[in-house]
């Protein structure tokens, strides 16, 4: 099984990097979104609040993209991608073969978790080289744990979703039209501090701001120990079983738009 | 290609593939979605080594059958066995031996030719080698491209490169050549008769009538969930014992009552104006008309024998249902 869903991955990855659209909205979308915001609010010696006292806007930047970066693959991209085969019928195609369906979703998994990974290199790194960020030593095990349960979180999630897609062409738009509101109330593209506490309080409900508050205390340097937001990442694994849940009841390999 | 309808019409008459163990059993095979009967009950048998194809108009049910067979769908009632095994829980070790062309599914976005019989080879214990494969559905020259740039037709052919590269016993084709110019349906042809060579069992399912008669052992028709007639594409719903229609025009000085005594009783009216004997010993009666005729001196310009067609015969078999769709 495992064997499989990795020679799977392997492809997926493959055709991933030949598609521009998901390059655009996984890749560069993120890095696009770094560079404006960082250079919008992260001037010298702008400062956000966060736990611990007040860090530099560019750090508190560079965290919220990372969460953006790990969405966009694991759920975005995921949706969109999962929802075109299935609807072009090449996951009916592939389950007539003898692969079994836990390869084909763990494949994909594996897909977007090291599309994820990567990401968060990528925006680590030019927050590094860019805006001067540190890089973590002491939390870097918990900034690691934390892409890796949020990446698996969102696949659950966009599965569940995929479930609720009839059509291919609506993937993305759908996703969008969820994603940027959240984006806003949940302290990636804003300062949480900053929000009026009713809106602050409507994102709490949602795993994108446990998502993006999880690899904050992560990265922020006043953080002490080893960085785990622990309340935080249970938030974010318990929407993902939830995801779970539903995708294992109502995932269809069939084209459902036909 | 001299495997003609003689032949297997020969060979189906006689004991050697009588006794093949089948490949494909149903009994009773019963589907419903809600209240309608898309599968009304239906018996069949496919035998190792033949192309059996699974005739009828749209909407008769014969994808429903197929994705049964396949083990995408669950049935309502009936036993359906498939290689041994019941297709509605059977696992891995059994698709292993089963290639499927679905009737519709897009290439792999983002993948090559050989890219996408890499993937699938990987899915299967025994895989065929890949570049073999992709000579043998004639895409040799288009390894390299992109499944989504290629042509319908050469998209078919991936898909049936595809269903091939498990190296399976028994192939499902749905509907494989719909929506094809008469030269891709003409090669898709060949690729399916070059696995008969292979030794493959072939179920296809199609409402071509050429494509049946060209390709088929044996066939059933299909009309509105129930099978309505089998037989060889020789011997479909009787065609074998069907009378040939001779027609003629008489010059217009005689009449059919100046016909020789024997052919009088088989005279009827024909098309614009003509005269058609329906003629069970066709050789006899044209003798005896020919010798009629020039013993008068008088030539049959328009003569015409004709024989029904397959399709002639499917539309009598499936015309008063055909209108469902």
């Amino acid at each position: 099984m495992i064997r499989m869903a990795l020679h799977q991955s392997s492809y997926d990855l493959r055709a991933f990097l030949r598609n521009r659209q998901s390059q655009f909205f996984t890749l560069a979308l993120p890095v696009l979104f770094l560079v404006i915001l960082g250079s919008l609010f992260g001037g010298k010696g702008q400062t956000t609040a966060a736990s611990g006292g007040r860090i530099h806007t560019s750090v508190y930047y560079v965290s919220g993209i990372m969460a953006l970066g790990v969405i966009a693959a694991c759920f975005g991209n995921l949706v969109a991608s999962v929802t075109a085969q299935r609807e072009r019928g090449v996951l009916k195609r592939r389950r007539a073969t003898p692969v079994p369906a836990t390869a084909i979703i763990a494949g994909r998994v594996v897909t977007a978790v090291v599309i994820a990974v990567v990401m968060s290199a990528v925006v680590l790194g030019i927050g590094w080289a860019a805006y001067g960020v540190h890089i973590p030593g002491r939390t870097a095990f918990a900034l690691v744990v934390t892409v890796v349960i949020g990446a698996a979180s969102f696949c659950c999630l966009g599965y569940a979703l995929t479930c609720l897609i009839r059509n291919e062409d609506t993937a993305l738009p759908t996703t969008q039209a969820l994603l940027l509101p959240l984006y806003f109330i949940s302290g990636v593209f804003v300062a949480v501090s900053i929000l009026p506490h009713w809106l602050a309080d409507v994102g709490e409900i949602f795993p994108v701001r446990h998502m993006a508050d999880a690899l904050l205390v992560a990265y922020n340097p006043h953080t002490t120990g080893l960085g785990f937001a622990g309340q935080d990442l249970l938030i974010v694994a318990a929407w993902g079983a939830a995801g779970f849940l539903i995708a294992v009841r109502k995932f269809s390999w069939l084209p459902l738009g036909r | 290609m001299n495997s003609t309808g003689q032949e297997r019409g020969a060979d189906q008459a006689g004991t050697a593939s009588a006794h093949a163990e089948p490949v494909v059993s149903v009994r009773g095979l019963v589907k419903c979605y809600g209240s309608h009967e898309a599968v009304a009950g239906i018996d069949l048998e496919v035998r190792r080594g033949e192309i059996f194809a699974f005739l009828g108009p749209n909407g008769a049910g014969k994808t429903t059958t197929v994705e049964i067979l396949e083990g995408f769908r669950q049935r309502t009632h009936g036993q359906v066995c498939v290689l041994g095994h019941d297709p509605a829980t059977a696992g891995g070790a059994w698709r292993d031996r089963v290639g499927v062309v679905l009737q519709e599914s897009e290439p792999e976005p983002g993948l090559s030719v050989r890219e996408c019989l890499a993937l699938y080879a990987g899915f299967y214990k025994g895989p065929r080698d890949i570049d073999e494969t992709i000579a043998l559905v004639g895409l040799a020259g288009k390894a390299g491209t992109l499944g989504t740039r290629l042509s319908g037709g050469q998209r078919r052919r991936l898909d049936f490169a595809l269903a091939l590269i498990g190296d399976p016993e028994l192939i499902f084709l749905d509907e494989p050549t719909t929506g094809f110019d008469p030269s891709a349906r003409r090669a898709a042809w060949e690729v399916v008769a070059g696995l008969r060579q292979l030794g493959k069992t072939i179920f296809l399912t199609t409402h071509y009538m050429d494509e049946a008669e060209y390709l088929a052992d044996r066939i059933a028709v299909l009309s509105a969930g129930r099978i309505v007639a089998r037989g060889t594409p020789r011997t479909l719903g009787g065609r074998d014992h069907m009378s040939t229609a001779i027609t003629f025009t008489l010059p217009a000085e005689l009449q059919a009552r100046d016909l020789p005594e024997g052919l009088r009783p088989l005279a009827g009216a024909g098309p614009g104006g003509s005269t058609a004997l329906h003629s069970e010993s066709p050789l006899v009666h044209l003798q005896m008309l020919g010798n009629w005729a020039i013993g008068r001196g008088f030539d049959l310009p328009d003569l015409d024998v004709h024989r029904p067609t397959l399709e002639e015969v499917y539309l009598s078999l499936t015309g008063s249902t055909s209108t469902k769709d």
